[in-house]
């Protein structure tokens, strides 16, 4: 249906040329606006229609005062299910080490929550295929268990500010949500509204550039240089240039995609996907309010590296 | 009168949803104080984790994310 749209606008409506640059490049951009966003918004909706979202507060409630893996393997599940605004993991992380949540744990939950979300699950098979969606999900919690581990292994509760230990958190009131069908479907719309205005951006631009991408990049170079074969220097460039950029998990997906396309291997493509999605410079420089820097140049360390050795791993088996 | 408290560190969502208070109480014609509540102390200590969040007379009825026109409007009355 999206492939008759795109192609009757561009093709037929225009009547650009098929095989020219700039009409694969609109092609790309009109198929993947109108797939993404319609997928976006019958995920959000049917996700708030089952009031499917776990708040942050009731994470922190069944993580609290479980044994280690435990904790740590719902931190990062639950994290999944979480959306939460960055301007949140302030709070979160207080609340979190408030309750004696170790830290590791709660890096773990830092990490997948930006990176692993249903949304991002969801758009990943519908465009990429089930197989990738898996992969990414695989490598996300992988990464997020690993890079946990190190945070809690490098003792970072010492560069906490010491304010941070001070501050109590008071009972969470329970907020009754309305559960009849009205009250679901007004949620569910606020949900879409909400998500969207906050993605909106991040995904045209993602969509642009992956159209650039699939337009003008000629594919023997994707080969060469982005290929799987002789390319060790692809996954760390690929993380690094993933750090300074930043974009919500659902933007990065059509530039995958555009990069697939073209040949680029497997394990540089999800290395690239997760340092855009989960290591960014303005998210991190938010954390900066609760730890110090010692910490935060440790927490992008551990995460750049986590997402190369993943991508090398994930081209040397496919 | 009611105080309603709007809970968040100065986020963007945090700002729309003080706005979005202040014309639902204008438009509505209710006299309500609305307070910033921006200390991560204060806010942590009503027990909320997920900002913006919302407190009308010191109970949160609201957390994490944008509260939809109508339920504004059901704080504001009842």
């Amino acid at each position: 249906m999206f492939e008759w749209l795109a192609d009757s606008l561009v093709y037929g409506l225009l009547g650009l040329d098929a095989g020219d640059r700039w009409s694969a490049a609109l092609h790309f951009f009109v198929l993947d606006t109108t797939k993404i966003f319609v997928l976006l918004v019958v995920v959000i909706y049917a996700m708030g229609l089952l009031r499917a979202f776990v708040s942050p507060e009731r994470v922190r409630a069944y993580v609290r005062g479980k044994p280690r893996w435990l904790a740590r393997l719902l931190a990062i599940l639950l994290g999944a299910v979480t959306p939460f605004c960055s301007c949140s993991s302030v709070p979160l992380f207080i609340g979190f080490v408030e309750a004696g949540i170790p830290m590791g744990v709660t890096f773990s939950f830092l990490i997948a929550s930006p990176m692993i979300n249903e949304i991002a699950v969801v758009l990943l098979a519908g465009i990429l295929g089930w197989e990738i969606a898996l992969l990414y999900v695989a490598a996300g919690i992988t990464v997020a268990w690993v890079g946990g581990v190190f945070m809690e292994r490098l003792r970072t509760e010492r560069w906490v500010e010491d304010y941070v230990w001070k501050i109590q958190m008071g009972e969470a009131q329970g907020v009754e949500p309305d559960n009849s069908w009205a009250g679901r479907h007004r949620f569910a719309v606020a949900e879409v509204r909400e998500i969207v205005r906050r993605v909106w951006k991040w995904v045209l631009i993602g969509i642009a550039v992956g159209a650039g991408f699939h337009g003008f990049v000629p594919g023997e170079w994707v080969t060469e240089y982005l290929g799987g074969d002789n390319n060790w220097l692809a996954v760390p460039g690929a993380v690094l240039l993933g750090i300074p950029l930043y974009a919500n998990a659902t933007g990065v997906i059509p530039v995958a995609e555009a990069m697939l396309g073209k040949g680029a291997a497997i394990g540089t493509t999800l290395a690239f996907m997760m340092s855009v999605a989960a290591l960014s410079l303005p998210e991190l420089l938010i954390l900066r309010k609760v730890i110090r820097w010692p910490a935060l140049a440790w927490f992008a360390a551990v995460l750049a590296v986590a997402f190369v050795v993943v991508g090398w791993g994930f081209n040397l088996l496919l | 009168m009611k105080t309603i408290q709007v809970l968040g560190s100065g986020c963007t969502n945090c700002q729309r949803t003080y706005a979005l208070i202040e014309e639902i109480a204008r438009q509505e014609g209710v006299a309500v104080e609305i307070k910033k509540v921006e200390d991560m102390a204060e806010i942590l200590a009503l027990g909320v984790m997920s900002t913006p969040g919302v407190a009308v007379d010191g109970k949160v009825v609201h957390s994490g994310g944008l509260p939809d026109r109508k339920r504004i409007a059901e704080w504001l009355k009842g």
